[in-house]
């Protein structure tokens, strides 16, 4: 029997296993190695601080979320072996591949900014982690004023706009509880404005300035000390509470293997999905180095692209499908509302509706309730379409008709 | 070094050069004099990796990866280019504005 290995059983991992087990035949054995032994719904990390989702609807027991088929190793990879074709295991047993997908996605670094692991003592916070976001959910109830940071330490990170979404719900919460004038915001980004596609900066702006959240652009933090961020070029903001975004990398056996780039993330080409420097390698999800953001919505587009790569494959025929850098997300805009935006590697968000051209239901680029709900909708979209690899009525390509073409 | 020198090359609205092909070592002094950045030795050698990077991996490296590469300390490749170094160093190595930077 041959051996298809996914490394990784996350977002990506799962959905591929899932939606490849019946596909491949009874020749093919998946296995997903995966030492977790439970599956985060990830989105959810950002209502967990706010009391918007209680920790029970965060989590489900790994075994659950694998079809009949999937076999499931609940140990860690340390290492990979691509001339041997192989893997060894953190109780040391080795397990070879025939064929191998790296799903293992990206993890949060605040051991590379000093200071950022001094955590909730020193006023340090993440909502990238479950403990991270229980942590700050208790900080935020016990707030009592003063200057609230977000800053995202570099790029790339995982769902890009979370940082932003954080501060409108944090606008949102510090109101309800009556003490927003009492609540300084501020977000301290790498980036040269808040939204960098220059549409989007255009027409989302004006979120900062109604909901008074300062921006400090360009600040590359080097340290934090005594309650500052410091940047390389010596600017200084304090904070009360730090909500920090750290570097994140890839995992670490794709540093120790040699296999990434200079955050340990696989080189991996833009429309196959094939790893660049490794035979009978794809890549899927986080664990990428390509241009597209490092999303939910991402690695399921992926994941429909690569699902018919890998059956022309291994059927020995040229790969047809090819992936856009298709990107969608909800973006929670504070106030029960949402908008949509909606992008690929050569276009940008452009205004419209989702997923039916001039129909929507969804609004694209515009806050609305109806978002905000489709955001709520999606959890359990997520457990029962997405992860067992059930099809959504979503295109992997971006859609352009209906969308509103806008003179650049 | 004037300004002059690089009239005639095309450039991007934020002032990356539109085809790297046209760069010579004449030019980027000429950028980096505008930018108020006296080269030395130190400087040039974050320019030529950043030439050479993108030419092996056809994509601009960012801060981190030309920090990694040399050897040289993000702190101390900030004194040399304060302001947003890795675009100062794409701007003056005349390759595109670094993803990491988009
Ligand atoms: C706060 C927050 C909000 C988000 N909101 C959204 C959203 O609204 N919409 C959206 O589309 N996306 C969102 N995302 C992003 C989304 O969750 C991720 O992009 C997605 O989960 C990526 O899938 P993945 O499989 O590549 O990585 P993951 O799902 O992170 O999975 C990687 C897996 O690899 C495993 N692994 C790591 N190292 C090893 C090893 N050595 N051996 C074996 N296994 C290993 C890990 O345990 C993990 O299970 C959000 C993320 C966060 C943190």
């Amino acid at each position: 029997m041959k051996k298809l290995l996914i490394l990784g059983g996350g977002t990506a991992g799962t959905m591929m296993a899932n939606s490849l087990v019946d596909r491949l035949g009874t020749e093919w054995q998946v296995t997903v190695v995966e030492p977790d032994r439970h599956h985060v719904y990830q989105p959810g990390l950002l209502f967990l601080p706010f009391g918007m989702l209680d920790d029970r609807k965060l989590t489900r027991p790994r075994n659950h979320t694998f079809k009949r088929g999937v076999q499931w190793k609940p140990l860690a990879i340390r290492q990979m072996d691509h001339a041997k074709k192989s893997v060894v295991l953190d109780d040391d047993s080795v397990l070879e591949y025939d064929l191998a997908i790296l799903a293992s996605g990206t993890r949060i670094r605040p051991d590379m900014t000093p200071g950022l692991e001094d955590g909730p003592i020193a006023g340090v916070h993440d909502f990238y982690t479950v403990r991270g976001a229980q942590a700050l959910r208790s900080a935020l109830a016990n707030f009592k004023g003063g200057r609230l940071v977000v800053n995202v330490v570099e790029m790339p990170i995982k769902c890009p706009v979370a940082p932003l979404e954080f501060l409108f719900l944090a606008d949102d919460y510090f109101k309800r509880r009556g003490m927003r004038d009492d609540v300084e915001l501020v977000y301290a980004t790498p980036l040269d404005a808040a939204f960098t596609k220059p549409y989007a900066a255009k027409t989302l702006g004006y979120l900062l300035e109604e909901k008074n959240i300062r921006l400090e652009t360009e600040f590359m933090t080097a340290e934090v000390t005594d309650r500052r961020l410091v940047s390389y070029d010596e600017r200084h903001v304090g904070f009360d509470l730090l909500v920090s975004v750290p570097i994140h990398s890839g995992a670490a056996f794709i540093g120790t293997s040699e296999l990434g780039d200079e955050l340990d993330f696989v080189p991996t080409d833009k429309h196959t999905l094939r790893a660049l420097q490794m035979e009978d390698v794809f890549v899927l999800g986080d664990a990428t180095d390509l241009p597209s953001s490092k999303a939910g919505s991402v690695a399921h587009f992926q994941a429909e692209i690569l699902k018919q790569n890998i059956q022309d494959y291994v059927a020995d025929k040229p790969m047809k499908a090819a992936f856009d850098g298709h990107a969608n997300c909800f973006v929670e805009t504070g106030g029960g509302k949402a908008m949509l935006i909606d992008f690929n590697y050569d276009v940008e968000p452009l205004p419209g509706y989702f997923p039916v051209p001039h129909l929507g239901p969804f609004s694209l680029m515009a806050e609305s309730r109806i978002n905000h709900w489709g955001k709520l909708a999606f959890r359990p979209i997520y457990w029962h379409a997405l992860l067992p690899g059930r099809p959504l009525p979503i295109s992997p390509q971006m859609n352009l008709s209906g969308k509103k073409q806008i003179a650049s | 070094m004037t300004t002059a020198t690089y009239t005639h090359v095309a450039m991007d609205k934020d002032g990356y050069l539109l085809n790297p092909t046209e760069w010579t070592m004449d030019l980027g002094e000429a950028i980096a004099d505008d930018l108020n950045i006296q080269l030395t030795p130190d400087h040039w050698r974050l320019i030529n990796f950043a030439r050479e990077d993108f030419a092996s991996k056809g994509q601009s490296p960012g801060l981190r990866r030309i920090a990694q590469q040399t050897g040289v300390a993000i702190k101390q490749i900030y004194l040399l280019f304060p302001k947003g170094p890795g675009k100062l160093i794409a701007k003056i190595a005349g390759v595109p504005k670094p993803k990491s930077c988009l």
